[in-house]
């Protein structure tokens, strides 16, 4: 394995994206993503990296780039946060249904307005439905080993697809972490050169992103469809393979003490270190709780989640986005449907906080855990969600 | 080859819907669009090809004897050309 080095997340994020030997990086500054493409920027321009930076104007040309250098058979990153990535939207499906393994970290912000530059989920939420591969990683090194895990998904001729790396802005973006770095050769092994199944030359020429007709529409999004759901197979053996390395083990749905757990929390990012911790106090007590992290957001381990939390009675949900008008946060909504049809499931108690960064601390987890249990509290707005740590 | 496109099952389709062989927006049939058919009055017709030059679908073409005529495979039926006939030669019909 190669050394431990204490640095800023996002430093770790970009050195990483450059061990990947990315060709193209196209990104545009937005706060909290600004020191990852900074420093790509950096050693592109010190000639550490051997890769052509374009410096665009504005998202949706930094995708765009990141389109045609794909097509043309580059390795491209880019980087963008809630607002950039609201620009970048009409983009973001089109890589997709063209089926380009770009890859990309979504340093995860609040969506204006009012203007926030602070972190939750609603930008994550706001491309749920775009047709990347999506992980949520928790701290500096899950971000480090994802860059290559990204690659190596997307690229694998069985998926072609773009993978998205959510990772909480400043909350983890902008702290200072030992990250393990790995060997040159040990990601030389594990990520081989990107041989894309068709690409743009002018040798042999083909056509991408044409119109097509509605007898042919459908059929084009079931291939993507099914490419998406199949991915699962790849990324089960890309994370096998990662844990060979590093003996690190990345799951689609991560548990922490669910043995005999009456009620499980179920998060996303950030949330889950310190949620740990609470669960260990709350075990300390006595408490029957446990802790689940669906990992992998897109395609959806149902399966998966439903074993995790299965003999749970109550499902805690912590929603860091809203679904205005809708029953619940966006995860909430996702994990009921899953549930749906059993024959006993769990309850599920929907919080949404930690808005724009709002602090949720071992406290709070253990507060929002005694107003679950104790079912003779009202929720405070209505009954499928509510929202914890709100003035009234 | 014409129509085979529309034939492919999502199995088949090279993923991101890449195209190998060129010009094949030949093949798509154009025509069923068409809720009215130009029909040609070979009488008035003068050979002068303005409903060639006006046709924004190249659907018309010039037959060996001089006269021209629609292939109604493309031909979506806007009637540009019967605006633009300085004889009246030619008229649109329902389908």
């Amino acid at each position: 394995m190669g050394k431990r080095r204490g640095l800023e997340v996002s430093v770790g994020a970009a050195e990483a994206v450059a061990m990947a030997d990315v060709d193209v990086i196209a990104a545009y500054p937005i706060t909290p993503q600004t020191h990852i493409v900074e420093h790509l920027a950096e050693l592109v321009n010190n000639g550490e990296l051997d890769a052509e930076f374009v410096p665009v104007e504005s998202e949706h040309s930094a995708l765009s780039v990141c389109i045609g250098a794909s097509a043309a058979g580059a390795r491209t990153f880019t980087c963008t946060s809630a607002q950039g990535l609201a620009l970048m939207n009409e983009i973001v499906y089109i890589a997709s249904s063209m089926r380009l393994p770009i890859v990309m970290i979504l340093a995860n912000r609040s969506l204006s307005a009012p203007l926030s530059i602070w972190n939750d989920h609603s930008d994550a939420m706001s491309v749920r439905d775009t047709g990347w591969i999506q992980v949520f990683a928790q701290n500096g090194q899950e971000v480090f080993d994802h860059i290559f895990f990204a690659y190596r998904v997307g690229e694998d001729p069985k998926v072609s697809l773009p993978v998205m790396i959510h990772v909480d802005g400043f909350i983890v973006t902008h702290v200072i972490e030992p990250v393990e770095f790995w060997e040159k050769e040990q990601v030389e092994r594990y990520l081989p050169p990107f041989k894309p199944i068709s690409r743009l030359d002018p040798e042999r020429p083909v056509t991408m992103g044409a119109f097509a007709m509605p007898q042919l529409f459908t059929e084009t999004k079931v291939a993507q469809d099914m490419a998406t759901t199949q991915s699962m197979e790849v990324i089960l053996s890309a994370w096998e393979e990662i844990y060979k390395i590093t003996s690190r083990r990345y799951r689609p749905v991560e548990a922490y003490r669910t043995e005999g757990a009456e009620t499980i929390f179920v998060v996303q990012g950030s949330f889950g270190e310190t949620l740990s911790v609470a669960v260990d106090e709350l075990r300390a007590k006595g408490e029957p709780v446990g802790l689940v992290m669906p990992r992998l957001w897109r395609p959806f381990p149902f399966e998966l989640f439903r074993s995790a939390v299965k003999g749970a009675k109550n499902l805690i949900v912590i929603d860091r986005a809203i679904s205005f008008g809708g029953q619940g946060g966006p995860l909430a909504i996702e994990l009921r449907s899953s549930l749906f049809g059993l024959p006993a499931p769990p309850r599920v108690i929907n919080f949404i906080c930690g808005l724009a960064s709002r602090d949720v601390t071992v406290e709070d987890f253990k507060n929002i855990y005694e107003r679950a249990v104790d079912g003779s509290k009202a929720p405070v707005f209505q009954e499928d969600f509510q929202f914890y740590g709100v003035r009234s | 080859m014409k129509g085979t496109k529309e034939l492919l099952t999502w199995k088949e389709i090279i993923p991101g819907n890449v195209i190998l062989n060129p010009g094949n927006a030949r093949e798509y049939r154009t025509g069923d669009w068409r809720s009215q058919r130009p029909v040609w009055d070979f009488e008035r017709c003068i050979m002068c090809g303005m409903c060639y030059a006006f046709c924004p679908d190249a659907a018309i073409f010039e037959r060996e004897d001089g006269y021209y005529e629609a292939d109604y495979y493309y031909c979506k039926g806007c009637g540009i050309c019967a605006e633009e006939c300085p004889k009246k030669a030619i008229s649109m019909v329902e389908e």
